[in-house]
């Protein structure tokens, strides 16, 4: 019996990453959560949408207490996300997953859905997201009491520019990676060399090798002044040298991802 | 003060030994001590472009093992008394070479001669590494095809990741030399043509050397082609280059053979 091997790849798999607040209770947990009250009170859309990490290494609550602390934060509308720090036998499966392998950082979480913006907030995003209840709380109190009734407020975070500048030609055999943000090559891609982005690439010059963008920015966008590429790929989509279109061949252009399809366009 | 040469290239049988062997002599005419080291261990063919193959006692795998002293191993050219050369070993291969051995006598000859060329191997494994390591100036040798051209940009890559220079942060000086170039082809379109080179490679250019049947025939008689046919045009073009190498600016041009009226009218080839 032959089976017909489909030519589509229909599932792909990707990394991402993610930052998240960290929320480390401590014992006696009563005191813990009249605090986060204080807190709530003060700041009431604080939680709003903003995936929580629940750190359990210094409460050691057991099952459960697991399961008693994620009733109450759950009465306070705290979404989360994950556990880390416990027992893997003091969570069941309809529980938040454990995570492991975190690494501390020190960038407030991200865009977050419906968040309007507000100015006061960008000096609290360089404070380590550990324990809100305490130390950020004189900078967030800054944050105008009218947010009580407005839709919630969240400061998106100060983008750090992370960009990477070439200004030599990237040779055969030679491979750039750079997952923080884009790429900017002034000069060729030879054939035989990859750039690898976590955001866009722009070549000024000819792209010869293979650029891989978009690892973490499925938006990113791949620019160059003469395209004889082998292979272009945004996001784990990718398009070899035989699928481009002819007429694109030794023309600049760019390419971007339109749903599931990579779309190129003469610039 | 003495400078550290590499001929080099990536691919192989485009011309490295030939150039090396015909710079050589070219600079050693104009009065330079040069002196030629061919790394090509166990395949070694340096010698035999010189014509010095049986002359050969001790070679570098012995000088870098103390086998015998640097001295023992240098074979004077009969023909140009300041060119020398330090042969490689044939029954050995690459393995033997050490990092700090190479170091060690390199420096001795950047004591003793003006030039030392270093003709690498083919291939970017260790043998090609070595010989590249202590360069101050490479010379990349490329045919122009697109092979070669791809392999001439990986080995430019490693000129500038590889070396003693590159570690420390400064920068090999690059120069490209094109050689086995048939003008009629490039016209064609069948060979790549030099600024199609020049601009995937983006490396100054050193020379251009035309495809002649004169190359094959100094080979076999032994002699660098500067030396045995000094007017055929390859010969001048190797002249021109070791007159840029020693800082002339001169216009790069592809020398013709000349032919006198006879060779015109009745020497046509019919290809």
């Amino acid at each position: 019996m032959t089976t017909v091997a489909s030519p589509r790849h229909s599932i792909r798999f990707h990394g991402r990453s993610y930052h998240a607040m960290v929320l480390a209770p401590e014992p006696p947990l009563a005191n813990w959560l009249d605090e986060l009250d204080a807190w709530l009170a003060r700041s009431p859309g604080f939680f709003f949408g903003r995936p929580v990490v629940l750190d359990l290494a210094v409460l050691q609550p057991g099952k459960q207490g697991v399961a008693d602390l994620l009733q109450n934060l759950a009465e306070r509308n705290i979404k989360v996300m994950g556990i880390e720090g416990a027992e893997p036998s003091w969570l069941d499966f309809a529980m938040p997953p454990l995570l492991l392998s975190g690494r501390q950082a020190s960038v407030m979480p991200d865009e977050l859905p419906s968040a309007t913006t507000e100015a006061c907030t960008p000096a609290s995003s360089s404070n380590p997201p550990s324990d809100p209840a305490s130390h950020s709380a004189p900078e967030a109190a800054a944050a105008p009491s009218s947010a009580a009734d407005s839709a919630p407020v969240v400061a998106p975070p100060p983008q750090h520019p992370n960009s990477l500048l070439l200004d030599n030609p990237v040779r055969s055999g030679q491979c750039i990676v750079h997952p923080e943000g884009d790429v900017i090559v002034v000069g060729s891609v030879a054939s035989g060399a990859e750039v690898i982005a976590g955001g866009s690439i722009h070549i000024y010059g000819t792209l010869r090798g293979r650029a891989i963008a978009g690892s973490r920015d499925a938006r990113a966008r791949i620019f160059c002044r003469k395209l004889e590429a082998e292979l272009l790929s945004i996001d784990g989509l990718y398009m070899v040298a035989e699928d481009m279109p002819a007429h694109l061949r030794g023309q600049p252009i760019q390419v971007w991802l339109e749903g599931d399809s990579m779309v190129m366009a003469q610039d | 003060m003495a400078k550290v040469l590499v001929v080099t290239s990536g691919k192989g049988g485009v011309g490295k030994t030939t150039s090396t062997a015909a710079l050589g002599a070219a600079l050693a005419t104009a009065g330079k001590n040069v002196v030629l080291i061919d790394f090509d261990v166990g395949l070694r063919n340096l010698d035999l472009v010189m014509g010095a193959e049986r002359r050969v006692v001790y070679d570098l795998i012995n000088v870098v093992q103390g086998d015998a002293k640097l001295a023992q191993a240098l074979i004077r050219d009969k023909r140009v008394p300041t060119l020398s050369l330090l042969p490689a070993s044939q029954t050995r291969d690459k393995d033997a070479l050490s990092d700090d051995g190479v170091a060690s006598i390199i420096a001795e000859l950047k004591e003793k001669f003006d030039w030392v060329i270093c003709d690498s191997p083919a291939g970017i494994e260790r043998g090609a590494t070595l010989a590249m390591r202590h360069a101050d100036i490479a010379i990349v040798v490329t045919n122009p095809e697109v092979s070669s051209v791809r392999d001439s940009d990986r080995i430019i890559g490693l000129l500038d990741s590889k070396t003693v220079r590159a570690e420390k942060g400064e920068r090999v000086e690059k120069h490209l030399l094109l050689t086995r170039f048939d003008a009629v082809r490039a016209g064609r379109g069948e060979m790549l043509n030099v600024g199609d080179v020049l601009e995937i490679l983006s490396i100054p250019l050193l020379g251009i050397i035309p495809e002649s049947s004169e190359v094959l025939r100094a080979s076999n008689l032994g002699s660098p082609i500067t030396l045995n046919n000094p007017a055929s045009a390859p010969a001048r073009a190797y002249f021109d280059a070791a007159k840029r190498l020693n800082g002339e600016a001169l216009d790069v041009t592809i020398p013709s053979d000349r032919k006198g009226l006879f060779g015109k009218l009745f020497g046509r080839r019919a290809a």
